[in-house]
């Protein structure tokens, strides 16, 4: 059996999942996600030695093409829909910089 | 009119698309108001289209087996410069640059598509009270959910709007809301629809499906979104049987199981009482119908909700503020990424993106993520078993009728047991469907769920058929 959910353990994977969550929404989710894991013992609990994952339900496996070049979506269909465009490429707040 | 009498018109001339694309508008306009089905129609798109179908009929042509029949998409579907939901902040005013598969499907085969329906926000719920556009109502009774995440599709096709709609099932997403709503809900064997431009939950479980108000429609709806296509690489190359031929074959000679292991999952009484009846009516039309276990299904719900989050985390990492939808302007890369994030996605989304994440961290991989894909081996060899003996499997849909809003909407796990019944399915990448068959105690709709194995549509629908047949006159639509 895994060890309790804490929330601090919840405030880890809220960082790792780039989400910002509130103080309140911390203590809600750790009591939330808790009790669907706690419903989840019982597969934990389960003796599956021997058994293997299944990842996906159909037994297909290196679905190949022709390496053919075919039309795609222009440049410009492509940054119709972003937040901010320069020159045309995608613009995003600075990534690299001073540290705070 | 049913779909299928409507194109026949169209075709044969005696009918004319623009006519009953208007009549369905006008019955949008008048109706959704109250149920709130829809986030978009497209009434001037509609309306051309269909004057394209009349006038190709003029010519002569024949538009296809669906010729003016009007369709809506559940709003994950993508349809070139239209908007796409999601039913998301996130994807709020975003129009694809392409069309989803089906959505090309449908046009060739003359559909007209009307418009996006809601759904609980990227497909995650049971009730569609997750949209962040608001809540559909079940047009059988207001005060109640119509079932989720597909739930604006199910209400369209229940009010009348329409008479086919798609939606997209992942743990039951289609086969519940049709349950609860009275309406055919059919979830094809994973592979057997393409999933190119339908915007991904989990991608092992996703599949796309038809609503219909009876099983000769949904059929002819599957028959043309069905088949290989090479832009989807989870697409079963040889296709999936065609069903609509095999609709009046009967189940006389089947052996159908019903899942003991589904009778003692807390179904309510009236549900379990219109399973019992179904039975009856398989018997009497020459099935030979007994009893099947299926031990490992009962961890079906458990292992779906460390798989389908797990799976939700990663495909819903691509709503970062970058190249689409919504930003949050923040000073740099990483608080904009947090700022979207918390600001574009519900409160479901963000519990299953968490637990997803977690389910795959660091020192708890092998103990979720692993484990459920160990379980999810075992429903699928026990399945296998069952079908050694049985051609198809009888169980509830959900296992109550359609609920009130706010019911289980602070508790998590009461609304994932809406699905304990259609999530095994999923698992094993199995067909299974939700065909009306009377009402429980409350005077609503109750379904009961034909499931089959990989690539088994064929007598899926013949028992489905069998069953419409002989369900209880309480299905008058609304």
């Amino acid at each position: 059996m895994a060890a309790p959910l804490s929330r601090s353990d919840v405030a880890h994977v809220a960082r790792l999942a780039r989400l910002e969550v509130s103080d309140e929404q911390l203590d809600q989710f750790t009591v939330q996600l808790a009790a669907i894991l706690e419903h989840a013992a019982d597969v934990e609990a389960l003796d599956t030695d021997g058994v293997p994952p299944t990842a996906h339900p159909l037994d297909l496996v290196n679905v190949l093409r022709e390496d053919e070049v075919c039309p795609s979506l222009s440049r410009e269909e492509v940054l119709a829909m972003a937040p901010d465009v320069q020159d045309g490429r995608f613009r995003v707040p600075r990534i690299l910089g001073e540290a705070p | 009119m049913t779909a299928i009498e409507l194109a026949t018109g169209v075709r044969a001339g005696t009918n004319q698309a623009s006519v009953v694309v208007d009549d369905h508008l006008r019955r949008i306009a008048e109706g959704d108001g109250d149920i709130h089905a829809f986030n978009l129609v497209i009434a001037e798109r509609a309306r051309s289209r269909a004057e394209a179908i009349d006038a190709a009929v003029g010519r002569g042509e024949d538009p296809g087996p669906l010729s003016g029949v009007p369709i809506a998409l559940k709003d994950n579907l993508c349809t070139r410069g239209t908007p796409t939901t999601c039913s998301s902040r996130i994807l709020d005013g975003w129009c694809p640059p392409y069309d989803a598969t089906v959505v090309t499907r449908l046009e060739q085969a003359g559909a007209v598509v009307v418009g996006k329906t809601n759904l609980d926000e990227f497909a995650m719920g049971s009730s569609t009270e997750n949209s962040a556009f608001g809540p559909t109502r079940n047009p059988r009774d207001p005060s109640r959910v119509p079932g989720g995440s597909s739930g604006g599709s199910a209400a369209a096709v229940a009010a009348g709007f329409v008479p086919l709609a798609l939606g997209s099932d992942t743990g039951g997403s289609i086969r519940q809301p049709a349950a609860l709503c009275g309406v055919v809900g059919a979830k094809p064997t994973y592979g057997g629809v393409s999933r190119h431009g339908l915007v991904a939950f989990a991608s092992s479980l996703d599949q796309i499906g038809p609503f219909a108000a009876n099983v000769a429609d949904a059929a002819l709806l599957l028959d043309v979104i069905a088949g290989h296509d090479p832009l989807d690489s989870t697409s079963w190359p040889e296709g999936i049987p065609s069903v609509s031929d095999t609709l009046g074959d009967g189940v006389s000679g089947l052996t159908i199981g019903v899942v003991r292991e589904f009778l003692e999952g807390g179904a309510d009484s009236d549900v379990l009482a219109r399973l019992d009846g179904a039975v009856a009516a398989l018997r009497s039309q020459g099935a030979d119908v007994r009893e099947v276990s299926i031990p490992s299904v009962i961890y079906g719900l458990s292992a779906y909700y460390l798989i389908a989050p797990a799976e939700a985390s990663s495909n819903l990492a691509r709503y970062d503020g970058v190249r689409y939808g919504l930003r949050v302007d923040a000073p740099d890369i990483g608080s904009m990424y947090g700022a979207t994030r918390a600001e574009g996605f519900g409160a479901e989304v963000k519990r299953r993106i968490m637990l997803g994440t977690y389910a795959l961290s660091a020192g708890y991989y092998d103990a979720y993520y692993g484990q459920a894909q160990r379980v999810r081996t075992l429903i699928i060899r026990d399945f296998a078993r069952a079908y050694e003996e049985v051609d198809a499997l009888l169980a509830p849909t959900a296992p109550t009728t359609a609920f009130a809003f706010g019911a289980k909407t602070n508790n998590p796990l009461a609304m994932y047991l809406s699905d304990v019944f259609t999530i095994p399915s999923n698992l094993a990448g199995h067909p299974a469907m939700s065909v009306p068959f009377g009402v429980g105690d409350d005077g609503l709709p109750v379904g009961v769920q034909v499931l089959a194995p990989a690539l088994g549509e064929r007598v899926m629908f013949r028992v489905a058929a069998a069953l419409e047949a002989a369900a209880p006159a309480a299905q008058v639509a609304a």
